[in-house]
């Protein structure tokens, strides 16, 4: 029992995930898994979890989510939503993920050796810079902060892409790229307005 | 003359560039025009909802709301990424007044105003169900007779949405290609399978095994040709087949192409004009098997 959310991180990170997802629409839906395993079944990557789908919501239940949250399986989620739509309950597990990124992302409990938060950092930066996600700029932003070896193992693949014109030197900047940055920063006081 | 607005996502503008140039001429060719979306913005793709989850229906709907401001009710994507974020976002405001009320918060912010109804809508869906089967096969010039192609649809084609094909077995494209008389590989067993996205830049262990079933099981259905619907899947199915053969020892050389590539061959477009060239896996000899 001691790993029932006893701590005051473990408290906080219940607290926050009951809260988020309940104001997901058909969030509450949650309650209702009877744990048949048809997510985890479907999930083309479950196999390199440490939890699969199921056993998050099990972990949840047991008030144990902070240790999915610090686990490598919300980082093994490619978003393909077989989970979600095969869910008998109706419940949106690819939803639960983002909701579970957001607060890995947040608490610093990111596994040391998963690389995906940096790109989706990467990403964003990119597209409020210029309106639309530059590929080669992501690429090359991504390879000189978390992997130093990609050029190499892709290099055969990136020749022929550049040769073909895939792979274009210069950004698209549009007009209204400003408007990202205000858009978020609406939405981040929206969000600490609801807290007070 | 029948007009859509056009999001072409930004795949489109460089590893997709295939993609974005063979949908014009596809749809040229069938008399529809294409308007290109004024000052569009990358769709938030999955990354935003790292972030916050309004962030990313908010970002969409920048899109969303110059289409309307166009004069446009309906906008058509070609990737299924920016089809699913796009259409997402129009279903969750539509769900919950509480995100409705903060996008337009958002939206009001930079002067803009957006009221949900813009219909997202695939490429697929408006060949399939605007311009009509019947209509199509009415215009196939070359009858890909012989031709074995592989239907591969990835997730985010119909999944979660399934507003025009079933979430589980898509039969959209099996279809459009049963039109032009090819071989369709309509048990294709990994059509709905994930290629692993942007995985395979971040874990990319998982996503060549996960390329790699997906090429296994087009060569055991007998493919000439893998056709995709979404950038993604034809980059690491294609750009990435030489890196699954050095993983696991394979030597896989199916050809790649967008569907809007091969579909427009069959209707007799010219081949610099979808851009094969620009494959990686040559696909001289999907366009020598097409009788003239």
């Amino acid at each position: 029992m001691t790993e029932l959310a006893t701590t005051p991180q473990a408290k906080a990170l219940h607290e926050q995930f009951c809260r988020d997802v309940m104001s997901m629409p058909g969030g509450e839906k949650i309650k209702i898994c009877q744990q048949c395993g048809t997510c985890t079944g479907s999930c083309p990557t479950s196999y390199l979890m440490d939890f699969g789908p199921r056993e998050i919501i099990a972990a949840f239940r047991a008030g144990m989510i902070d240790r999915v949250v610090k686990s490598n399986t919300i980082w093994l989620c490619t978003s393909c939503y077989y989970c979600t739509v095969r869910c008998p309950a109706g419940i949106k597990i690819t939803d639960l993920m983002y909701e579970l990124k957001r607060m890995a992302i947040k608490y610093d409990l990111v596994p040391k050796e998963s690389k995906n938060p940096a790109m989706t950092k990467i990403f964003i930066d990119s597209v409020h810079k210029h309106g639309r996600n530059h590929e080669v700029e992501l690429m090359a932003r991504f390879m000189m902060t978390k992997d130093w070896g990609m050029p190499f193992r892709f290099v055969g693949t990136g020749l022929k892409l550049f040769t073909a014109g895939r792979l274009p030197m210069t950004p698209t900047n549009i007009r209204g790229r400003d408007e990202l940055d205000k858009i978020s920063a609406y939405l981040e006081t929206l969000e600490e307005a609801k807290k007070q | 003359m029948k007009r859509y607005l056009y999001y072409p996502g930004c795949s489109a503008e460089a590893t997709g560039k295939a993609y974005d140039i063979s949908t014009r001429a596809l749809m040229e060719k069938l008399g529809t025009a294409l308007i290109e979306l004024d000052d569009w913005n990358c769709c938030g793709a999955t990354s935003y909802f790292s972030v916050r989850e309004l962030d990313s229906f908010a970002i969409a709907a920048r899109n969303l709301s110059i289409a309307q401001q166009m004069g446009d009710d309906e906008l058509c994507v070609i990737c299924n990424a920016c089809y699913t974020t796009l259409a997402k976002a129009n279903r969750y405001m539509a769900e919950s007044p509480e995100v409705f009320d903060a996008v337009q918060g958002a939206l009001g912010a930079v002067g803009r105003t957006y009221d949900g109804n813009v219909k997202v809508r695939h490429i697929m869906d408006i060949l399939v169900n605007d311009i009509g089967l019947e209509e199509f096969g009415s215009r196939v010039e070359r009858r890909l007779t012989g031709l074995r192609v592989a239907p591969y649809y990835g997730c985010q084609f119909s999944r979660p949405m399934g507003e025009f094909d079933d979430v589980q077995m898509p039969t959209t494209m099996d279809r459009l290609f049963q039109a032009t008389g090819a071989d369709v590989i309509t048990d294709f067993d990994a059509k709905t399978d994930c290629c692993g996205g942007m995985m395979m830049l971040t874990r990319s262990d998982a996503a060549l095994r996960l390329c790699h079933e997906l090429l296994t099981c087009a060569r055991q259905g007998g493919a000439d040709v893998i056709v995709a619907a979404c950038p993604l899947c034809e980059m690491n199915l294609e750009g990435y087949q030489p890196l699954v053969n050095k993983t696991f020892g394979t030597d896989f050389d199916i050809p790649v192409m967008y569907f809007t590539q091969l579909a427009g061959l069959a209707l007799g477009v010219d081949p610099k004009k979808l851009a094969i060239d620009k494959q990686v896996v040559s696909c001289d000899r999907v366009v020598a098997a097409i009788p003239a």
